[in-house]
């Protein structure tokens, strides 16, 4: 067991390696130079003696992989470099930013995980009954609907109809509600369909006709098989986590919800590069990681995995 | 029974290509069948109701909803058909060259794709449009650029499963160059599995490319596309909340109908499914 997890760790850092120089490589091959998008955010004439300072002062007179090595052994120490904008430091905008967007993603994720493991559950016991095909309806609506479409039927409804909710930006917990539900809505039928049908799938296996024959309860069967069913939904989870932080952005910029992703949507609009930069390693650091544990987690619960790597 | 008769006999498929189809065509010939000019603002007849003049009432500035749907479909569901055609084009050419050529291609095409693929796709296109700024051409190629390499590691394992088939051994051994292998003998081989996963895709695309003009990323107004009415409505929920309407359920039933007819088609490709489902029934 120690050498999979040592072997799957170490294999994350080419990678690691390979997407900060994309992310790098990305921002320097924009069509706008950044010494001329410092200078115009800062609303002064971008003279060429102007963008020639700046090139020197933000470094770019240097060639590409210096640069870029420069750039790495920064950002590993925390420092991403100033945005063009506030001139703050970006990890202090991040760090200001990501509380909120991660509170706004452990709610969705609670949401999710709660909802979909009841309604995934039920559908599987009782497969083809009316309650199912509703169920079955609403998870065929909830992949087809898009979730700004969504969020803003949701929004009308409970903060402009019967306004319980408010409509946007973040006071106290009820202003979460709404946005974390909506974010929430695709993750659910998702999970709900994978639940119910790897359950339904698991049914037809030796083990539980085994379980049969042994007369156990109705009740400790489905536990049995839905301890069975878990690692496809864990496999899928740890690809959700990251994609729930990354969806934040549509939610966050309906409700006005003060976090990365809305950071990283006005970022893109002033073309604060540093700030979009970060945002990218970022995110895909997180999803490296995200991916690494659920691995890890699987091999734990099963054994095969270990045994066929 | 081959495929065509597999999807014919499946109302639900046939019934979304219609829909998609016609569709498709209101799109094209949009300008022959819109009533009014989508761009045209009249102040003096804004929040029209449903009229026969004005199918489904007008807009914040007195256009025509109808008109900007239908002029919509252009934007949002051609670009997503041409976005997935280009991504397939890349894809299925990059997945055929690695899978079939092996060695050091294989490799640096695949260490390439690994990077890619280590971002989530919603994250690369936001870092494309982030790269080349808000528009409707960097919206599509930044779909395209976070698309291709899923792609080509697909369509790549696919051409693997082919080249150790006795008849591409046997078209090596009768000297049949490279190209002419790739284009005649594996081509036709993976067609099929690219269609499908292009087909459950295309309801992703729209989804994305709606998703970004919503964001205002994408198209800029005063340009029709199905997610800017979204967020045109958006700010006017208070006090017309109907407006959110029409584009809503637009994106709604194109995105389900091409959902639908991705499973249909996997379904009619592969009916191993059923028969292993009515051996245990």
């Amino acid at each position: 067991m120690k050498r999979y997890i040592l072997q799957r760790v170490l294999a994350i850092f080419p990678i690691l390696i390979g997407i900060s120089f994309f992310a790098f490589f990305l921002i320097n091959s924009s069509p706008s130079d950044p010494a001329e998008v410092a200078l115009r955010v800062n609303e002064t004439v971008a003279t060429p003696e102007a963008i020639a300072t700046m090139r020197r002062e933000l470094g770019l007179d240097k060639p590409f992989l210096l640069r870029y090595g420069t750039w790495l052994l920064d950002s590993l120490q925390g420092d991403f470099g100033n945005s063009y904008i506030t001139k703050q430091p970006v990890l202090n905008e991040m760090n200001k930013a990501f509380p909120a967007t991660l509170a706004l993603a452990s709610l969705s994720l609670f949401i999710t995980m709660g909802v979909s493991m009841f309604f995934g559950i039920w559908c599987a016991v009782h497969e083809g009954s009316v309650g199912d095909k509703i169920v079955r309806g609403f998870i065929f609506v909830g992949t087809a609907m898009p979730s700004f479409w969504a969020g803003l039927l949701i929004m009308w409804l409970f903060a402009v109809k019967f306004d319980l909710f408010p409509t946007s930006g973040m006071d106290g917990f009820h202003s979460i509600i709404l946005p974390a539900v909506t974010l929430s809505l695709t993750f659910i039928s998702t999970y709900i369909r994978l639940i119910r049908n790897t359950m339904i799938q698991n049914r037809q296996e030796n083990y539980v006709l085994y379980a049969k024959v042994r007369g156990l309860k109705e009740k400790t069967i489905t536990r049995h098989i839905f301890k069975n069913s878990l690692q496809a939904s864990l496999t899928a989870l740890g690809m959700s986590i990251p994609k729930l932080i990354a969806g934040t952005v549509i939610v966050e910029n309906i409700f006005a919800w003060p976090g990365i992703g809305r950071l990283c949507v006005t970022a893109i609009f002033n073309r604060d590069f540093p700030i979009i930069e970060a945002y990218i390693v970022m995110m895909a650091v997180l999803f490296v990681v995200c991916n690494l544990i659920m691995d890890i987690v699987c091999a734990l619960l099963d054994p095969r995995i270990r045994q066929g790597e | 029974m081959n495929f065509w008769m597999r999807l014919k006999s499946d109302r639900i498929a046939v019934l979304c290509m219609i829909l998609l189809f016609s569709v498709v065509l209101l799109g094209i010939f949009a300008p022959l069948i819109a009533p009014h000019d989508p761009l045209e603002p009249n102040i003096k007849f804004k929040f029209a109701d449903n009229s026969l003049e004005y199918p489904l009432g007008t807009d914040q500035l007195g256009r025509c909803v109808l008109s900007r749907l239908l002029y919509g479909i252009k934007t949002t569901v051609v670009l997503s058909l041409l976005t997935m055609g280009a991504t397939l084009f890349i894809g299925t050419f990059l997945g055929i060259v690695a899978g079939f050529s092996r060695g050091k291609v294989d490799e640096a095409i695949m260490r390439l794709c690994d990077v890619l693929l280590s971002f989530p796709s919603e994250v690369m296109i936001l870092a494309i449009v982030g790269m080349l700024g808000p528009g409707l051409t960097n919206v599509v190629i930044a779909n395209i650029a976070a698309k291709w390499a899923w792609y080509t590691r697909m369509i790549r394992s696919l051409v693997m499963e082919y080249t150790d088939k006795n008849y591409i051994r046997f078209a090596k051994v009768a000297g049949c160059s490279s190209s002419h292998i790739m284009r005649k003998h594996l081509l036709p081989g993976v067609l099929g599995d690219v269609i499908v996963l292009a087909t459950l895709d295309t309801g992703w695309v729209i989804l994305t490319i709606s998703s970004l003009s919503f964001l205002g990323l994408g198209v800029q107004a005063p340009t029709p596309e199905w997610g800017m009415m979204l967020s045109e409505a958006k700010n006017i929920m208070t006090t017309h909340p109907a407006q959110m309407l029409p584009p809503g359920i637009a994106i709604m039933v194109v995105v389900a109908a091409f959902n639908f007819l991705g499973d249909s088609i996997r379904d009619a490709l592969d009916p191993k499914g059923d028969q292993t489902k009515a051996v245990v029934k």
